[in-house]
């Protein structure tokens, strides 16, 4: 109990080759990642290379078949799922939204609404809100109950692009203002929000992991996304050297296949030291050199 | 001026109709009319074997009625039928298993149609109190449940994620409305338990701007459909079960008509009109 510092110091959560099997298959396998207080992981990757999966495993909704997930004890979480269809039957307002799965005040309820923007909506059913409208519902309601983790499973989808700058602009706010860790899906292989510190790429397991920083500030970057969207996006180039075929095997860059892409099987390019990433090997992606601390200085802006 | 057993069928019928209305908002937050029905159906097997193993009738539909659902369950999560299927085939089948019991007791003489569609006659001061016991008792559960289930009802995976336990929700739930079926079976009868559910939340629905104003509600115009119901059952001598249906359902079209607050429900049901 004297040292404080211990538990905030400590991961919120962090996978050890964590791997989900369903019905005989592996959805992912092999996760490792950790999410501290005030730091943002983004996922990214193909449709079903198990991001969600990664992240319910990580909050505990699904249990790993393989590996292990440690949380902090009384991890409290603010979830906002990828889909979420609210029947039209159940008669739901903005505000009876917020206190969904706990007792809120009544000024936390207003100050969540006014930080989303969605103060003058509070009254209005959540059956009638626009797209984006609606994930500024669930984020509001996801950072009322004051989360240790927030986990924000393609909140920007439905959202149109000024509408996802403002999204993310607002999600660093939160992290910024409360100190929450944040793990965020991206449903963009490419474009990812440029305060991430880690991006983890899946593709059925960790394909390549690094920093977006380095290259949201390139002139080419700028060029693309303009001045705006530089300091809120940022594109995380990579490509994969295989594709993850139908029935399970796998399909490499030089046109072998085989039945698991895990490393050792000879088909893996990166292992032969070549480089997969086009941005700086100080990236800490784990392709130019293994296990290398993939942690940021502290270097946040208030 | 009124007969004691009409008093009786009253009180008991607006007990039912009071923990009706939340349960049957669930039932159509959750789409879960037809596994109610299925719950409601098998009934009649618990009927049947109270009467084979001479245990209390109530008790024996509970316990029946439970086993359906977890049996619904565990075929659910095994994902080799779809749901709609199971339930088709639990559902028939556990009455017809029941209606073939029965038949084969020729020893005894029971009132069918009193258990498929309700006998305000059948009505005892004891079943007043379990009514009421029972009713009480899930009352008190929804609003200890109420929250985990409505957060589950939105989304389980959310609740789960957020400390609550959807899973015990929703096993606490059949277990509701399994008791709900038992106790409800004389009055409505097994066959039209579920409109009892649904209907008066359905007509509530228009109303409510929130769930648990819905939930009130339901329960309010359960009990006048109860009422209505058993009057006019009393003066056509008409099956109670069925006169208490056809007055939710009079209850429902009239939610429908174009005075209401809500401007939308008014425009749908102009545009309803014409087909």
């Amino acid at each position: 109990m004297l040292n404080f510092r211990s538990p905030e110091t400590r991961p919120l959560v962090s996978l050890s080759n964590t791997g989900v099997r369903r019905n005989g298959r592996w959805l992912v396998r092999g996760v490792e990642f950790s999410i501290s207080r005030g730091e943002i992981v983004t996922l990214i990757g193909p449709n079903g290379s198990g991001k969600s999966t990664t992240a319910k495993t990580a909050i505990g909704v699904m249990k790993p078949d393989e590996g292990y997930v440690e949380r902090i004890g009384g991890l409290k979480v603010g979830y906002v799922p990828q889909k979420l269809a609210i029947d039209w039957t159940l008669p739901l307002t903005v505000e009876r939204l917020m206190t969904l799965t706990g007792p809120l005040k009544g000024r936390e309820i207003e100050e969540a609404l006014a930080a989303t923007g969605m103060l003058h909506m509070a009254k209005a059913e959540v059956q009638h809100l626009s797209g984006g409208e609606f994930q500024r519902a669930l984020l509001a309601r996801a950072i009322a109950r004051k989360p240790d983790l927030l986990v924000l499973d393609e909140p920007v989808q439905g959202v149109d692009f000024s509408g996802e700058i403002a999204l993310y602009e607002l999600i660093k706010q939160i992290r910024n203002r409360t100190g929450c860790g944040i793990l965020l899906i991206s449903h963009d292989l490419h474009i990812v929000m440029a305060e991430t510190d880690t991006v983890v790429c899946l593709n059925g397991h960790v394909c390549c992991r690094g920093t977006p920083q380095a290259v949201s500030q390139s002139p080419e970057y700028l060029k693309l996304f303009g001045r705006r969207a530089a300091g809120t996006l940022a594109v995380y180039s990579h490509h994969h050297d295989h594709t993850h075929l139908p029935d399970g095997r796998v399909l490499h860059a030089d046109g072998s296949i085989t039945e698991s892409c895990f490393p050792g099987d000879g088909h893996h390019h990166h292992e032969e030291g070549e480089d997969v990433h086009d941005h700086d090997p100080d990236c800490g992606c784990g392709h130019h050199a293994r296990l290398h601390g993939y942690e940021q200085p502290e270097k946040r802006d208030a | 001026m009124l007969d004691d057993f009409f008093i009786r069928a009253l009180v008991a019928g607006i007990g039912i109709a009071i923990v009706a209305g939340p349960l049957g908002c669930f039932v159509i937050w959750r789409r879960m009319a037809y596994f109610g029905d299925t719950m409601a159906h098998s009934a009649l097997l618990g009927v049947a074997l109270s009467l084979l193993l001479e245990l209390n009738l109530m008790v024996s539909v509970f316990i029946v009625a439970s086993v359906v659902s977890l049996l619904l369950l565990f075929l659910q999560k095994r994902g080799a039928l779809s749901t709609d299927a199971l339930l088709g085939i639990l559902s028939h089948s556990a009455l017809s298993i029941g209606l073939v019991i029965v038949a084969f007791m020729t020893w005894v003489r029971i009132d069918l149609i009193g258990f498929l569609f309700g006998d305000i006659l059948a009505v005892s001061e004891a079943d007043i109190d379990i009514i009421w016991g029972g009713g009480i008792l899930v009352v008190f559960a929804l609003v200890y449940l109420w929250r985990p289930l409505l957060a589950s009802t939105v989304n389980p995976e959310l609740a789960e994620a957020e400390g609550l336990r959807p899973d015990r929700a929703r096993l606490f739930f059949m277990l509701l409305m399994a008791l709900v079926i038992a106790i409800a079976m004389k009055i409505v009868g097994i066959l039209l338990i579920t409109s009892l559910l649904i209907i008066p939340a359905a007509t509530a629905r228009r109303f409510a701007g929130s769930p648990e104003i819905m939930a009130v509600l339901a329960s309010l115009i359960g009990a006048l459909a109860v009422a209505g119901g058993l009057f006019g059952s009393l003066h056509f001598d008409t099956p109670s079960g069925p006169s208490i249906v056809v007055a939710a359902l009079a209850l429902f079209v009239l939610s429908l008509l174009p005075v209401g607050r809500r401007l939308e429900s008014a425009s749908h049901f102009s545009n309803g009109g014409h087909q």
